[in-house]
């Protein structure tokens, strides 16, 4: 493969491929990286802060992507715990389906999860962007702060507890709303972001199709009403 | 009528717990308060040294040296940290603290060769700049946390829990959540910030062996990696934290401060100081990891010789900060104002409490500057001055170390060991497993054993 630089984690150790894409990759002149045989490697490409092109082909472990500034990232697989996670910008994209707590405490960036994700999908998001081709499932969106989460397929329990200013858009059945949060109506510029979103990810859906979810903000302040919520 | 009858107070429901008790049914909430537990503990006052005589030969006081010298992190990462004191700052958050406070902290680490650290909410510019040595802490609620702090950073510790509240998240009132602070939380400018009490990405320790590893990965394995922990289960805590890969643990006892917790929280949960670096001690030695991971305890430091006590008792180094906060002039009738003292005393009343007493730190409304983010109030704390007072404290507390240390015949403040330390009472001879004064009787040790 022309101008791309070929990892093969069979035979090179991770520390000396995350030391390359951290240290070397740009003063080489390197755009596109391929990693080959992930294997289920946990911090596949962590910590990256250039805007290097990575594919990872074969499942990925936890953490792949993490911490990401920049960079764009393909795993052609599967994806473990925390994929994408504190992400500050770029892009993540997971073929596969995504394990626990996928893009937590994103600060930016967009990751896009083509299967399903599992519990605490977008915990304590901060303003990255995260599209979930299939369904989530329970505890999404927990305390999100900020940013966008689309699932077009279903959400389990109380999806989007103790949301701050993060905003869901939920194309199937939820099976409970967490504390404080609340269905909305959707406005043109919901649709405007739903559409925005999934194009983003490669996605047809209607965007008329998805129900807004967001924060009554009736724990934004300590009262005595909020009793266990608080 | 009998006028002794008329006026006594029951233990039970004394004046504390009847106030308290009014004040529920009046709210229907719970007390949120600042600073760490007020309650009488067992503490390092209960420990006294077995200064040199016949049997042990002194150092010269003022003449011979004695090495405070203290090495961080030498387990896996390529660059640990040295520092010229054991003595360092605990984290606290801007937010609970203001930007100028945070300066003052770190001018004054760097002063004394010793480090200081961030806190719930992120790294401030005023802090990295002001500090030599700067530990980043990973929270539960990773306010702020991103990836070019980590590598500023020169160390990162990872929050498991706190000493004034273990197994509660932080809290931020709304009242001091102020547009910078709630910029670099992500939150709305005046609502309650609530952080979690687990981490967003990983649960239990075999996470954490993996998250530790992520960190290390994204620092290409160069800085430390603390793990800290409130104490209650130390034994355990410490061994898995130390299996998941810490290079320094670092155990915040009971008496540990916050910016604002729930009352019922800093006084009801967690074990004390003195029990939990026991604890921690033996469970760094039944690894057999003495020397390779280092242990820094924290909660109710103030002195030189609780710093020489921790030490003894195994510690590598401590964390301060209450009485830093206190060193800057928390809890003083006064603030600087240019060279003149200006009293507070009328702004401690208006919120109910006078100078001594004060555990407002949740309010914002600090009388002394201190803990506020008030454009106003948190002028009455100049970092430069700030800075000097707080150097002179820890100055302060490194004398007294070497002191009691040169007394017992040490050359280094790291040759303190458990045979320079009696027990005053029977609590904390058990607590610390150590000979109560005047005896050969250690509380729960068989006889003939040593």
């Amino acid at each position: 493969m022309e101008g791309v630089k070929l990892f093969d984690l069979a035979a090179t150790p991770l520390r000396e491929v995350n030391r390359y894409l951290h240290r070397d990759a740009v003063g080489a002149g390197v755009k596109r990286v391929k990693i080959l045989n992930a294997d289920g490697a946990h911090s596949i490409a962590a910590g990256l802060a250039a805007p290097l092109e990575v594919e990872i082909d074969g499942h990925a472990g936890y953490y792949a992507g993490g911490m990401n500034m920049h960079a764009h990232i393909v795993v052609h697989g599967n994806a473990g715990p925390g994929v994408g996670e504190n992400m500050m910008s770029g892009s993540i994209r997971v073929e596969g389906f995504a394990s626990t707590a996928a893009g937590a405490s994103a600060h930016g960036g967009t990751l896009v999860i083509l299967g399903d994700a599992a519990l605490r999908c977008g915990i304590s998001l901060k303003g990255g962007d995260i599209v979930v081709g299939g369904s989530v499932g329970s505890f999404a969106a927990f305390m999100a702060q900020a940013g966008r989460i689309v699932i077009c397929g279903d959400a389990g329990d109380a999806l989007g507890d103790s949301l701050y200013e993060a905003v869901i858009y939920v194309r199937g059945s939820v099976r409970s709303l967490g504390a404080d949060a609340r269905f909305e109506p959707m406005s043109e510029a919901d649709y405007a972001a739903v559409r925005e979103l999934l194009e983003k990810a490669n996605l047809a859906h209607d965007p008329k199709s998805f129900q807004r979810v967001a924060s009554a903000k009736n724990l934004y302040h300590w009262n005595a009403d909020s009793n266990q919520e608080y | 009528m009998n006028e002794k009858l008329q006026i006594e107070e029951s233990a039970g429901y004394d004046r504390r717990v009847i106030d308290y008790i009014q004040r529920a049914s009046a709210t229907g909430l719970y007390e949120i308060r600042g600073l760490g537990a007020k309650r009488h503990l067992p503490s390092f006052d209960d420990l006294v040294f077995l200064g040199a005589s016949l049997s042990r030969y002194p150092l010269e006081g003022y003449r011979e040296k004695c090495s405070t010298r203290t090495v961080l992190g030498t387990r896996f990462a390529t660059k640990p940290i040295e520092l010229a004191t054991p003595i360092t700052i605990a984290g606290m958050s801007f937010g609970a603290l203001s930007a100028r406070v945070k300066e003052a902290l770190g001018r004054a680490a760097t002063a004394l060769g010793t480090s200081t650290t961030t806190g719930d909410g992120g790294m401030t510019r005023e802090e990295r700049e002001s500090s030599k040595t700067l530990v980043y802490q990973c929270l539960p609620s990773r306010y702020g946390f991103n990836p070019d702090d980590v590598r500023r950073a020169d160390a990162i510790e990872i929050v498991i829990g706190q000493g004034a509240k273990p197994g509660g998240g932080g809290m931020l009132l709304g009242q001091k959540v102020n547009p910078r602070v709630a910029a670099m939380r992500t939150l709305p400018p005046g609502v309650d910030q609530r952080s979690a009490s687990r981490h967003p990405d990983w649960t239990g320790p075999d996470d954490l062996v993996i998250k530790i590893n992520e960190l290390r990965e994204i620092t290409d394995w160069e800085k430390p990696i603390y793990v800290k922990v409130g104490a209650t289960r130390v034994n355990h805590d410490v061994k898995l934290a130390i299996h998941a890969g810490a290079d320094v643990i670092v155990v915040d006892g009971m008496q540990g401060g916050t910016a604002a917790t729930q009352t019922v929280f800093i006084e009801h949960v967690g074990i004390p100081t003195l029990a939990a670096v026991r604890q921690a001690v033996e469970a760094i030695d039944d690894l057999q990891m003495r020397g390779k991971v280092q242990l820094i305890v924290s909660g109710g430091i103030r002195t030189g010789a609780d710093v020489a006590k921790a030490l003894a008792m195994g510690a590598d180094a401590v964390a301060i900060g209450q009485a830093v906060l206190m060193a800057l002039g928390c809890n003083s009738e006064s603030y600087l104002a240019g060279d003149q003292h200006v009293s507070a005393v009328e702004d401690y009343a208006r919120l109910g409490t006078a100078p001594g007493f004060c555990h407002h730190c949740h309010t914002g409304r600090c009388p002394v500057g201190v803990t506020t983010q008030d454009a106003v109030l948190e002028q009455r704390l100049d970092p430069a001055s700030g800075a000097k007072r707080l150097t002179n404290y820890l100055k302060t507390l490194n004398m007294e170390l070497t002191t009691l240390a040169r007394a017992c015949g040490k050359q280094d403040v790291h040759h303190l060991e458990r045979e320079d330390l009696v027990a005053l009472t029977v609590e904390a001879a058990a607590m610390a497993n150590l000979p109560l004064a005047g005896t050969n009787w250690v509380p729960g040790r068989q006889t003939g054993k040593t």
